[in-house]
């Protein structure tokens, strides 16, 4: 049975319009004037247990609808959705009870408490036996390195420090489904790289199905296999990464370091995106040219000292998309 | 003087959009001012004495009371200021070329004003039209009012900006933030009007700053407190004002500098 | 439900710990409080040293209604104030998110999400003065009455954490800060501390069946003061009327249950 099922979702909302100036305020005493915004326009997917599944889009695409459909926060206006069997809004307590759920910036953690209290708490909503919860509480503890981080206080934690016990706190109940929204924002780079581990480690040994929405690319390179691209409420992707970067573009781009500063570089069939001091990145089309013949052309006129060929960074890619989908 | 002409008017939309707000403040003290009238009236049923006030002047009172409400400090301080202080962005007021003490006392002012209009306008209509609040018996008592009102709002303003700034000091500051406006309401003549005090504690009552806020108005405005005595009035909220600026001055000083001492 | 009330308990203890790190400023704002709301009762008292009574009801009989009311009120105040900030705190940040994410009821912890213990304080004046009416009216206690006062308290208690629902609930339809319908649980504090009788009829039957504040002041009062035959109310009326305040409090319940469909349909 596939974790989570999404048929043909939609979603939309009703927000109030305000005039400027003094005047429009006094109107708007009298009669309010409200605009519909599609937040989701009809989306389709599924998600089988043990996927650890990308879901990425602009601000305003949906994705924090469809996460909050998903976890039966909000009600679709239409569609058919399933999660680890059932509908969400309606057997939202039953459903909620298997899936965690962290946001980014927000902490679920209570502000003024030692860790561990916020997790004796936990345990207590979740109705999650004593033994069974000590035996998870200390895995996690272990995995996540929480244990010089317990008894203080959240609002003492760095932002690295919070994230890691906001995960823990979000798998006390040992969830098989887990939505992360935004969870390496604001991260040092160190801490990032710890959560990913975490996550990766969480997936491929535990088998929780992941649902990681994010705006850094990175992440998505790290630890997604599936990538879904949500722009406008519509989805405009739904594969793997090659298979979206194949999808907006074949090109590929040629790095180059230079030894002579000042040189110009140029080729007929590559062109120059930027240049920074010695750093010339140039973007070519391997069906148009060879790789091979470009760096030899390129290598016969300057003098190098590095190079190397790189597919266009996600980024890119995502931003060709979006303005794709832009009227 | 425009800088806060525009923070008047921007508190005023801000409140404009809030009509579920205005309206559900409208009814709730319309609500609130006729439990006051019924007990009242229950009172003055219960006894023939001669009473300090009038039935149909407590009724004015009541309602004056209930439309002019916001002038009072109720609360602790500006909101506002409150927020600066906490979040220690105070640091970047003191930084700019003006002087801290009066920008919060006019922005505090205009913020009271705006906030004041909005809620007295509709309740004088109602209630003069419809629940008993009379006009001021002559145009002496008019004037006298008008001017009391000046000196209600330079009264509360100096108060609660002292509030605001005692927010400096937490644990002291919060305690007397929590104490003064109670002591504000009571003694200012909101919770019951001040001649109804036992004669023993009327000059008391009448050296308190608080009489002020609402009981030298409105008696004022009743002709309960003869128009000759306006002057007189209006110099006693003056001069409290004015101590209360001096220590609201003070304060301020004495706590930024304990601010930029120990860092915020 | 009786683990909904041991996570109560724990929410309890949570906002205690929480409180108790800032130890000064809660002693002080504890005795603040406590005199801000002993200034409630000197203003019931200086009116009845102008009129003497009112209604019929002396000093002594007001008062008992004011120290059950204000009794019940301490109760409210201090344990369900988390729908107080509601709007602000939950709906505006979007933390109304995560207590759905939840598998517990939303009221539930909502209502333990502040406890202001200090709001207690208000007992330490509201029951002398209970006290002092019961001694001044002569009052013979039996275990039935001193039953029905716990009642009256319980259920007044039960009828202000009602209208702290239903005001929270509010939030739901408009973000607005509603901080003026502080006056509605205000002013019908103030209206239960006087006896029924002196209000116009539209009013005595708004309190009685639409926010039943008589049945958990003034009829147990009657009753208490063995008063119910000579007002004309069924006799067995003050010992069922704390009832009352139960199920508004279910009422309330229901319509928060309302509230919280409305934000799952339109979201934030």
């Amino acid at each position: 049975m596939p974790h989570i099922v999404v048929r043909n979702l939609v979603k939309t909302f009703r927000v109030a319009e305000r005039d400027p100036g003094m005047w429009g305020a006094v109107r708007g005493l009298v009669r309010r004037r409200y605009r519909t915004v599609r937040a989701l326009g009809g989306i389709s997917f599924s998600v089988e247990a043990g996927e650890l599944v990308g879901y990425i889009g602009p601000n305003g695409a949906g994705k924090s609808t469809t996460v909050k459909v998903l976890s039966g926060i909000l009600v679709p206006d239409s569609g058919r959705c399933e999660v680890l069997g059932r509908v969400p809004w309606r057997e939202r307590i039953p459903l909620v009870r298997q899936i965690g759920v962290v946001f980014g910036q927000r902490t679920q953690l209570w502000w003024d408490l030692p860790v561990v209290e916020s997790f004796h708490l936990l345990r207590a909503i979740y109705r999650v036996p004593e033994t069974e919860h000590a035996r998870t509480r200390d895995e996690l503890i272990a995995l996540l390195d929480l244990a010089p981080l317990l008894d203080v206080p959240v609002r003492q934690l760095s932002l690295g420090q919070r994230m890691r016990c906001d995960l823990a706190a979000a798998l006390l109940h040992s969830p098989s489904l887990l939505f992360l929204d935004e969870p390496t924002i604001g991260l040092d780079a160190v801490s990032k790289l710890a959560v990913r581990d975490f996550v990766r480690l969480l997936n491929r040994e535990r088998g929780v199905t992941v649902i990681l929405t994010t705006h850094d690319m990175d992440d998505i390179e790290a630890l997604c296999t599936r990538v879904i691209v949500i722009g406008e409420g519509r989805l405009l992707s739904d594969g793997t990464l090659d298979d979206l970067r194949r999808r907006v573009t074949t090109e590929r781009w040629l790095i180059v370091d230079l030894l002579d500063d000042d040189e110009e570089v140029s080729d007929p069939q590559a062109s120059v995106i930027s240049r920074e001091g010695s750093r010339v990145c140039l973007r070519f089309h391997p069906e148009q040219v060879p790789p091979a013949a470009l760096i030899a052309r390129i290598t016969a006129k300057h003098a190098i000292r590095d190079l190397f060929v790189e597919n266009p960074p996600i980024e890119e890619i995502i931003a060709r998309m979006y303005r794709g989908a832009a009227p | 003087m425009s800088a806060y002409g525009a923070v008047i008017s921007a508190r005023f939309r801000m409140h404009l959009q809030y009509r579920a707000a205005a309206l559900a403040g409208l009814g709730t003290q319309l609500f609130w001012g006729l439990i006051r009238i019924f007990i009242f009236a229950a009172f003055f049923r219960s006894s023939d004495s001669p009473q300090p006030m009038t039935y149909p002047q407590v009724v004015t009172y009541i309602w004056l009371s209930q439309a002019l409400m916001r002038l009072i400090p109720w609360y602790a301080g500006d909101p506002d200021v409150r927020a600066a202080i906490r979040t220690g962005s105070v640091a970047y007021e003191l930084l700019r070329p003006v002087d801290l003490y009066w920008t919060w006392f006019v922005r505090i002012i205009g913020a009271t004003l705006a906030e004041t209009a909005l809620r007295a306008i509709p309740m004088f209509i109602v209630a003069g039209l419809f629940l008993g609040l009379q006009a001021p018996p002559s145009w002496p008592s008019a004037g006298a009012w008008a001017l009391a009102m000046i000196g209600v709002v330079l009264l509360g303003g100096a108060m609660v900006t002292l509030l605001s700034i005692t927010m400096m000091w937490t644990i002291s500051g919060e305690g007397v933030t929590y104490i003064a406006p109670t002591l504000a309401i009571v003694f200012s003549g909101m919770i019951v009007p001040l001649p109804f005090f036992p004669d023993w504690a009327q000059p008391v009552l009448n050296a308190l700053p608080f009489r002020g806020l609402i009981d030298i108005p409105f008696r004022l405005y009743m002709g309960h407190l003869s128009s000759r005595e306006a002057l007189p009035m209006f110099a006693q909220q003056m001069a409290w004002t004015i101590a209360l600026v001096a220590l609201g001055r003070l304060l301020l000083a004495r706590g930024t500098r304990r601010l930029v001492v120990q860092g915020g | 439900m009786r683990d909904s009330l041991q996570l109560y308990l724990r929410y309890l203890g949570v906002s205690v710990r929480s409180q108790m790190q800032y130890r000064g400023s809660f002693i002080l704002l504890s005795i603040a409080h406590l005199f801000a709301t002993g200034i409630d009762f000197v203003g019931l008292w200086v009116l009845f040293h102008r009129f003497g009574s009112i209604g019929g009801w002396s000093l002594a009989e007001v008062a008992l209604l004011y120290g059950m009311v204000s009794s019940a009120f301490a109760f409210a105040d201090a344990t369900t104030r988390g729908f107080d900030m509601f709007g602000e705190t939950m709906i505006r940040t979007g933390d109304f998110d995560r207590i759905l994410l939840r598998p517990r009821s939303a009221a539930l912890q909502i209502a333990g999400q502040e406890l202001t213990l200090r709001r207690i304080g208000r007992l330490s004046q509201s029951l002398p003065v209970l006290l002092w009416a019961s001694w001044s009216l002569g009052v013979v206690w039996s275990p039935a009455k001193v039953a029905l006062v716990v009642a009256t308290i319980l259920g007044g208690a039960c009828l202000f954490n009602g209208l702290f629902v239903l005001r929270g609930t509010l939030a739901f339809w408009t973000v607005e800060s509603l901080e003026i319908m502080n006056t509605v649980t205000y002013g019908g504090v103030e209206a239960s501390e006087y006896p029924l009788v002196i209000y116009p009829a539209w009013f005595r039957r708004f309190f009685t069946f639409v926010v039943p504040l008589a049945c958990i002041s003034y009829f147990p009062a009657l009753g208490i003061l063995d008063r119910a035959s000579s007002s004309g109310i069924p006799f067995f009326l003050p010992w069922v009327a704390p009832l009352a305040g139960l199920a508004f409090l279910c009422l309330s319940l229901q319509v928060w249950k309302l509230g919280v469909r409305h934000y799952q349909s339109t979201g934030s």
